[in-house]
């Protein structure tokens, strides 16, 4: 049992079945699936379903953290990549045809891959810190955006387009599959080839990577390439969501939450080890949590308090220093108890430390 | 000074134990110190050294035992509670704020205010006075980190004695420093010492417990072996005291290098400039030949084997291997072509401390092949496991986090990362520096046994006495020159110490 205590997801899995749990007890529905012309409905589907694009930038973000770096220019990628997604429809002959659509959704994705690999060139290649060069995008992005719509919040009638957000696949949502494509994908490459540990490496210590003959600059450069793509196919399914291009409210914000739920899932801003699935649990925590304050009917004017409230407190379960303050306290306790009592037991989490001390 | 047994100790501890969890790393050890006296702490790594200096420093709570400051029993809960009883602590690691003014860095916390303001002047006027009274030429107005290290440590002795300090704690004070700044800080503890200071002096130098120490204290295994004083207590018994054993005799090598002329020679250097450590140096190493590099700090010996092995780019000259000229522009590149480079400084160049042993080892074989093609995970435990075994990795644990490991082990664990790449050349630069005596002698003779495989190896290391004995040849370094590159059996320590230390030295200052 104490194993499962020191697992590093089991803060972020237990503050998430914490909000599912609260959730179905406030209402019943909350677990209630139902299928409606061969295709799934409920709350927890409407989560998987909106999920996907922070799921989608969050998964970038991993990688780009990984490296020691941050990329605040996810939602600005975003903004363009619905931009150009939408003008490319918007002046077909004709809007309907699967052709047309899937010609600007890559496009779209082509563009942000071009922006990805310029955060990249900044970072890996100039050697501008990633904070301010990733700024540089965020802040520009949404001005080309509206270059390319014209200053206009383009809206099309596109049947394949709108699949993309609210179609179904199969009983699930087709927005949930490209989830578990990238999910996956990400996965796969990190984890089966050993760019996940070089991504360690280098995030670690850079110079000690190169030394080692890690090909440190490129690997920070596909990071940042990876997070773009991803951010282009997030905004389109944004776009297609709204079925507009909205220069302005595409990913607002966006960067923020995907890097929440990158240190939710335990995921250090220091870089070096990440978890790709502490991150897929981070974006559900903050889905559900969403959900929750509209269920809850939070007026919309408070609802950032109570995210905020929640998201500080599943954060100081996850802290270890908060944690073994809890134990400190408890320990006191123990040690002023009259006639001495047994030895208090060493805490779990100091022992890896003091074994450091004792080397 | 010295006639102290009859005196009373400033410090006294009796009975000291520590435990983590179920071990002790400080077991029943009485310790003291007297006024105007260097004590030596002396010990293997993980001997406990570390854990009693956090006793006495009241960065670690004793589980048992009596800590007696003057007299009187202390309890300190917290470092600032030992500082305010007058024990002053320099760490290994420098912790000063190198964007603050030297001034600022002696007086932090302490700062001289006139109405609540801090006054500027009349800090710097006092850290002026310090300074002075340590001897020591530095503008107190001056940006801390643009004083070399060993500047930066004397500011940190300067900070620790500038309270009212009776107890002066140093822990590897010299490990950055080279021969004249070492000469420096001895110096100022000997001023100390004839103030009545009681000092602690932890170094893994021999020579320089044996100059400066009056008295010395052996751990083991978190116990007390003894207490000695240095003049009574011989070099070789020392040794194994620290050990409980024989310590490894370092295995000289049938020298077949220096003498034949005809030898094939791997790589070589010539005219290599780069940047404004290294001008025009040459430099040969055959097959299977064991090269020493000997200078004093700042005489390019660490810009040379960056140069030759792709990680500093070159301004100036060329590099053959096997006759052909190649171009190393980046570690890779070198790799590539069998030339390997183990930095001096291990923490910060080499181990990547949350990674594991196992993938710390495996690292640069694993970047070489591209990550594309990553080694299945049973082939990587393998190769693992065969290096720490062959190296003698403690412990011979492949998850442990690397940063969790000694010095020593730091090292072999960096040494088996770059022998997994089955190199041609390997160069190291400071391998031994800051690991025990058993680990050292482990590493000495590794490098001979590498050689004696047919490996050539770049050996560069500031004590000249193991250049000598681990080198076939020796390359003497100035200024950014070999000067001269003589077979090591032609060579004592005093002879190559003056070579070293070039005559024209004194004429630049």
């Amino acid at each position: 049992m104490t194993r499962i205590w020191k697992h590093r997801l089991f803060w972020p899995i237990a503050s998430l079945l914490g909000l599912i749990v609260i959730n179905s007890v406030a209402r019943p529905q909350f677990l209630s699936i139902t299928m409606r012309d061969g295709e799934l409905y409920g709350a927890l589907i409407n989560i998987l379903r909106n999920s996907a694009p922070l799921m989608l930038v969050a998964l970038g973000m991993t990688i780009v953290i990984a490296t020691r770096g941050i990329d605040l220019s996810v939602g600005a990628v975003m903004a363009v990549s619905g931009a150009v997604a939408l003008t490319v429809i918007d002046n077909a002959a004709d809007p309907d045809n699967l052709g047309t659509v899937l010609g600007a959704v890559g496009l779209a994705v082509l563009v942000s891959l071009a922006l990805g690999a310029w955060n990249g060139f900044l970072v890996a290649v100039l050697g501008i810190q990633p904070i301010i060069a990733t700024l540089v995008l965020m802040l520009a992005g949404r001005g080309v955006a509206l270059l390319i719509t014209g200053g206009f919040i383009t809206t099309v009638n596109s049947a394949p387009f709108s699949y993309i957000a609210s179609g179904y696949l199969t009983v699930l949502p087709f927005a949930f599959f490209i989830s578990v494509a990238a999910i996956t994908l990400i996965a796969l490459v990190e984890r089966r080839t050993a760019l996940g540990v070089l991504t360690e490496a280098v995030g670690i210590n850079p110079e000690a990577s190169r030394l080692a003959g890690v090909r440190a600059r490129g690997i920070i450069w596909g990071a940042y390439i990876v997070s773009g793509v991803l951010a282009g196919v997030a905004g389109v399914i944004y776009a297609s969501n709204i079925r507009a291009a909205d220069a302005n409210a595409a990913g607002l914000f966006i960067e923020l939450y995907a890097i929440l739920a990158v240190v939710l899932g335990g995921t250090s801003l220091m870089g070096g080890k990440f978890s790709i699935a502490g991150t897929v649990v981070g974006v559900l925590i903050i889905q559900t949590l969403e959900s929750t304050i509209l269920f809850l009917g939070v007026p919309s004017a408070q609802s950032p308090v109570f995210f905020a409230i929640v998201v500080v407190i599943v954060v100081m379960l996850q802290s270890s220093r908060v944690r073994r303050g809890f134990a400190r306290l408890a320990r006191l306790r123990q040690r002023r108890a009259p006639d001495g009592g047994p030895p208090p037991d060493v805490d779990p989490d100091l022992e890896p430390k003091r074994t450091e001390v004792a080397a | 000074m010295t006639g102290a047994d009859v005196a009373q100790p400033l410090l006294e501890l009796t009975g000291a134990t520590v435990r983590f969890g179920a071990d002790a790393a400080l077991d029943d050890v009485s310790f003291r110190m007297f006024p105007g006296e260097v004590h030596s702490l002396m010990g293997e790594n993980g001997a406990g050294k570390s854990t009693l200096i956090k006793a006495i420093t009241g960065a670690l709570p004793l589980d048992a035992g009596r800590l007696v400051l003057d007299g009187r029993e202390v309890r300190f809960a917290r470092p600032h509670d030992a500082q305010r009883a007058g024990i002053g602590t320099v760490y290994q690691e420098i912790e000063l704020l190198p964007n603050l003014s030297v001034a600022e860095n002696i007086l932090l916390g302490r700062e001289p205010r006139s109405r609540g303001v801090v006054n500027q002047r009349l800090m710097r006027r006092r850290a002026g006075e310090i300074l002075a009274d340590l001897g020591l030429d530095v503008d107190p107005a001056s940006p801390l980190g643009m004083h070399s290290v060993a500047v930066q440590q004397l500011v940190a002795i300067a900070r620790a004695i500038s309270t009212d300090v009776r107890v002066l704690v140093l822990d590897e004070p010299t490990s950055s420093l080279d021969l004249d700044e070492v000469a420096e800080l001895f110096r100022i503890i000997r001023e100390l010492r004839a103030r009545g200071v009681a000092i602690l002096f932890v170094s893994h130098f021999l020579d320089q417990v044996y100059e400066i120490c009056d008295r010395v204290t052996v751990l083991r295994d978190g116990k007390l072996v003894g207490e000695y004083l240095t003049r009574e207590l011989l070099r070789i018994d020392l040794v194994n005291k620290m050990l409980g054993r024989e310590a490894g005799e370092f295995k000289a090598r049938e020298r077949t290098f220096g003498e034949d002329a005809d030898q094939p020679v791997f790589l070589s250097a010539r005219g290599v400039g780069a940047g404004p450590g290294i001008a025009a140096a040459d430099l040969d190493v055959g097959e299977g030949e064991v090269v020493g590099v000997a200078g004093l700090l700042g005489s390019g010996r660490t810009s040379l084997a960056r140069a030759i092995t792709g990680v500093a780019g070159l301004d100036a000259g060329i590099i053959r291997i096997e006759g052909r000229p190649v171009h190393l522009d980046s570690p890779r590149k070198a790799i590539s072509l069998g030339v390997v480079y183990s930095s001096e400084n291990r923490r910060v160049e080499g181990i990547l401390g949350e990674l594991s042993v196992l993938e710390n080892i495996t690292l640069a074989v694993q970047a070489q092949r591209g990550f594309w093609r990553r080694m299945r995970p049973a082939r990587q435990r393998e190769l693992a496991q065969s290096w720490v075994e062959a190296l003698g990795i403690r412990p011979p644990d492949l998850d442990r986090p690397a940063g969790t490991l000694s010095g020593g082990n730091q090292q072999k664990v960096l040494l088996a990362r770059l022998l997994a790449l089955a190199p041609r050349v390997l160069v190291l630069d400071e391998p031994t520096r800051g690991i025990d005596v058993g680990a050292k002698v482990e590493i000495q003779n590794l490098v001979g046994e590498l050689a004696d495989n047919g490996l050539s190896v770049v050996f560069i290391s500031a004590e000249l006495e193991e250049v000598l004995r681990v080198g076939d040849r020796v390359a003497i370094l100035r200024d950014g020159r070999v000067v001269e590159t003589l077979p090591s059996h032609d060579v004592t320590v005093d002879s190559l110490l003056a070579l070293v230390a070039s005559p024209d030295d004194e004429q630049e200052g």
